[in-house]
């Protein structure tokens, strides 16, 4: 039974709530159960900034995370030494490699490491770092289709963004071929 | 026979409850003229406050709400945005405004909120028998103040006009006096030329009278309007702090 | 219409604007602070106001003018907020005015915290404010129903002229979940509001607003009259679900966010052979004490679980009136039960899987 609980976390800027959003997003769009939850807070000012999300086939009860989050999706160091606990034995941790030196200190984790800041830059646009994340965890994961994505992303995006829909689709093949 | 003098019909056949002597008699009156004279009595929502005109719910003969206690600024607020084309006015005493509603006053002057407010300052509480305001005088006695108010304890008394001029959003500030014949004149004027600038929709306008109460100070009406002269004009000098279109 | 993702504070503005409130007085307080910015945005265009007040105790006044005014109007806070604004709450009451007072709660006492909590249980269903009053007070468990429940809100106040509280948590307040908005049919036939201060216009007497009645003897009708009305709300406005009752072991009590946990923990316990029933009341004022007729017989006992200190037990042992043995398990200051520490507690009461 599907039921993947999902941290995204990194600095405030590097577009970690709306990775988390187009994941839930897009699971409503497939029909399933979803929840997206921010921190709120001091912390949102300046330090990190993190969501849990969850997509799920049976009613969501908490939409909290707190030890037996299924995936973790880390885009800077902070957020690795906070949420690196919070992975359940057996979950997947993506780490943004471009910004992170340090590797996963569990055994009983997966960890994959993307240059997801490298690869923006290759694309031509450093702020879709999160899109090559966001790819990558897709094509691990296959919670929700990369097509449900892109409606999302439509969705969020609007005619004013609109522009901006092919450097995003291109940045999360970028990601999903990064750990293939 | 000629009519030479009729009841304002701003006002309710409602027999006021206020001590004998007390000035808020004639500043009724004068509200109840005024808005008869501008012709908007059925337009008019007027707000009453927690003090000695609690009861004004029952004098203006126009839709009335009572507020709580310094809140008749907010409650003022919430109606005028409700009915941008009706004339809204607050009247309240100084515990009132310049004590618990502080916060209130300054911030409808503060948006410029299109209201009137008849502030009616006698430097004391009167409804709950005679307490120390932050109005009170210098050495004046209050029944919170039995050897009466010094600076160094209490402060010194808070000139509100003066204060709500500093505010850009107060389009007409006026402070008046009912001591006299000649001042109660100037104090009509004073009160129809607030409501004209909440018509013309200049802004906030307030305009302070300085009255009496008998019955707390201790005196007769007679001495009360005396001392009123004496002490409280000097203190809070009479005339205009602000107009619509000057620049301050 | 298709499901949006939402978020709670935003989609409770959204309903509400839906529900024809047009006024909305608000002041900033954190974990409700996404309602007034979207009211900001979205107030202008359907030609309603907006306004910040400078304080909490301001905008629930401003709000008792608006209401008197004969408006449909709304205004939000948080825990130390409502707190402000029980002066007005009781004078709204008391002159009778219908207004929705949105509560999203967060950890108490005294400043406490930010983080979800439901310590307000007391605070929202005792009145608050001073003098005999009664709010109705909705609790909803999601998105989807506190959007649904939005515009019956706005129509009790109306109806009963009574404010109405709607409670959420920071939970509910900043989560995100899907929403369809529904057309929901209202329940009530609405009368007019001949009592409004429009003013007069020369052609009827004044309309006077007003909670002061100096007379003892008019302010105990007056208080008579406002019981009859609360006796009309507890005979026709309880709200409850009931879940899993059949032959439950123990039957839990919990409301809001706290049931959904609860929810999960009894799907888990079903597989692991225990049997706990839900009671979650959906109107925490009045309190669906008929539900407990629900409850079997032989069930070995009630659970309260809260995100506070056992504020609804009294509720939940009124509720049993001596029937069951009442039990208490509750998070605080802004953690958020699990369903393990559900589970857990359950397992200790009944003794484990048969």
């Amino acid at each position: 039974m599907l039921n993947e609980r999902v941290i995204c976390a990194g600095f405030g800027g590097q577009g970690v709530m709306l990775m988390g959003q187009l994941i839930s997003y897009a699971g409503m769009l497939e029909g399933k159960e979803v929840s997206w939850l921010p921190s709120y807070g001091p912390e949102m000012r300046g330090g990190t900034a993190n969501c849990s999300v969850m997509i799920s086939e049976r009613p969501i009860g908490s939409p909290v995370i707190t030890d037996d989050a299924t995936v973790a999706i880390v885009m800077n160091l902070p957020s690795l030494d906070k949420f690196q606990p919070d992975v359940q034995a057996g979950g997947k941790l993506l780490i943004n490699s471009s910004l992170i030196e340090k590797k996963a200190s569990r055994s009983d984790i997966v960890a994959y490491y993307v240059p997801a800041n490298e690869i923006a830059n290759e694309l031509g646009n450093s702020r879709v770092a999160n899109m090559v994340m966001l790819g990558a965890f897709l094509e691990l994961t296959k919670t929700v289709t990369v097509e449900s994505v892109l409606k999302a992303l439509a969705k969020t995006f609007g005619e004013s963004k609109g522009h901006l829909m092919a450097v995003n689709e291109e940045a999360l093949k970028k990601g999903a071929e990064a750990i293939k | 026979m000629s009519v030479v003098f009729k009841k304002t019909s701003g006002l309710t056949e409602k027999e006021t409850h206020y001590c004998p002597g007390c000035t808020h008699g004639i500043i009724h009156r004068l509200v109840g003229e005024v808005l008869e004279e501008l012709d908007v009595l059925g337009e008019t929502i007027g707000v009453a406050p927690v003090g000695c005109s609690v009861l004004a719910y029952d004098y203006f003969n126009c839709d009335m709400h009572e507020a709580s206690h310094g809140r008749a600024p907010a409650v003022a607020t919430g109606i005028k945005r409700v009915h941008p084309d009706k004339v809204v006015f607050t009247y309240q005493g100084d515990g009132d405004l310049a004590s618990i509603g502080t916060a209130e006053i300054v911030h409808v002057a503060h948006r410029g909120e299109k209201i009137t407010t008849i502030f009616v300052n006698n430097a004391i509480y009167g409804m709950t028998g005679g307490q120390m305001a932050p109005t009170t005088l210098i050495g004046q006695r209050a029944t919170t103040a039995p050897l009466g108010r010094t600076a160094e304890h209490s402060g010194m008394p808070l000139r509100v006009s003066e204060m709500l001029a500093t505010i850009d959003g107060a389009a007409y500030v006026e402070r008046v006096s009912v001591d006299t014949p000649a001042n109660i004149r100037k104090t009509k004027k004073a009160i129809k030329e607030a409501f004209q600038c909440q018509i013309d929709r200049k802004g906030f306008s307030i305009v302070e009278v300085l009255s009496t109460c008998p019955t707390n100070w201790g005196m007769t009406p007679i001495d009360s309007l005396k001392w009123l002269a004496d002490n409280l004009i000097p203190y809070y000098p009479l005339g205009n702090f602000r107009r619509p279109g000057e620049v301050k | 219409m298709a499901k949006v993702l939402m978020k709670g504070n935003e989609a409770i503005g959204a309903a509400a604007i839906r529900a024809g409130c047009k006024y909305f007085f608000g002041y900033p307080i954190t974990p409700q602070n996404e309602l007034p910015e979207y009211m900001s945005k979205e107030m202008p265009k359907v030609g309603g106001v907006f306004l910040q007040a400078e304080s909490e105790v301001s905008a629930i006044n401003m709000v008792y003018g608006a209401a008197g005014a004969g408006a449909r109007v709304m205004t939000s806070s948080s825990s130390p907020g409502i707190a402000l604004k029980q002066e007005g709450i009781t004078y709204i009451a008391g002159a009778e005015l219908p207004c929705v007072i949105v509560n999203i709660v967060r950890g108490g006492p005294g400043l406490g915290g930010i983080q979800p909590a439901q310590s307000d249980y007391n605070q929202v269903t005792r009145g608050g404010g001073n003098g005999d009053y009664k709010l109705l007070v909705y609790a909803p468990a999601n998105l989807q129903e506190m959007v649904d429940l939005m515009q019956e809100a706005f129509d009790a106040a109306d109806y009963y002229r009574n404010p109405v509280m709607m409670v959420g948590d920071g939970m509910i307040g900043q989560m995100m979940e899907p929403i369809e908005f529904r057309e929901m049919p209202s329940r009530f036939e609405l009368p007019g509001k001949e009592w409004a201060t429009t003013g007069t216009k020369g052609l009827r007497k004044p309309n006077i607003i007003n909670s002061l009645a100096l007379d003892p003897a008019e302010l105990e009708r007056h208080n008579i009259h406002l019981q009859a009305k609360y006796d009309a709300m507890k005979a026709d406005e309880v709200k409850y679900e009931a879940y899993n009752m059949e032959n439950a072991e123990l039957v839990i009590v919990a409301y809001g966010t706290t049931s959904r946990i609860v929810r999960n923990a009894i799907i888990d316990l079903k597989e692991q052979g225990i049997n706990v029933g839900l009671i979650r009341p959906i109107t925490l004022w009045p309190f669906p004490e008929k539900a407990f007729d629900l409850v079997p017989k032989d069930c070995k006992g009630l659970l309260s679980v809260e995100m506070s200190m056992g504020q609804m037990v009294d509720d939940v042992k009124i509720a049993s009136n001596g029937r069951w043995p009442v039990h208490f398990y509750g998070r605080a200051g802004g953690m958020i039960p699990t369903p393990e520490g559900v589970m857990e507690k359950v397992k200790a009461l009944v003794g484990g899987a048969k």
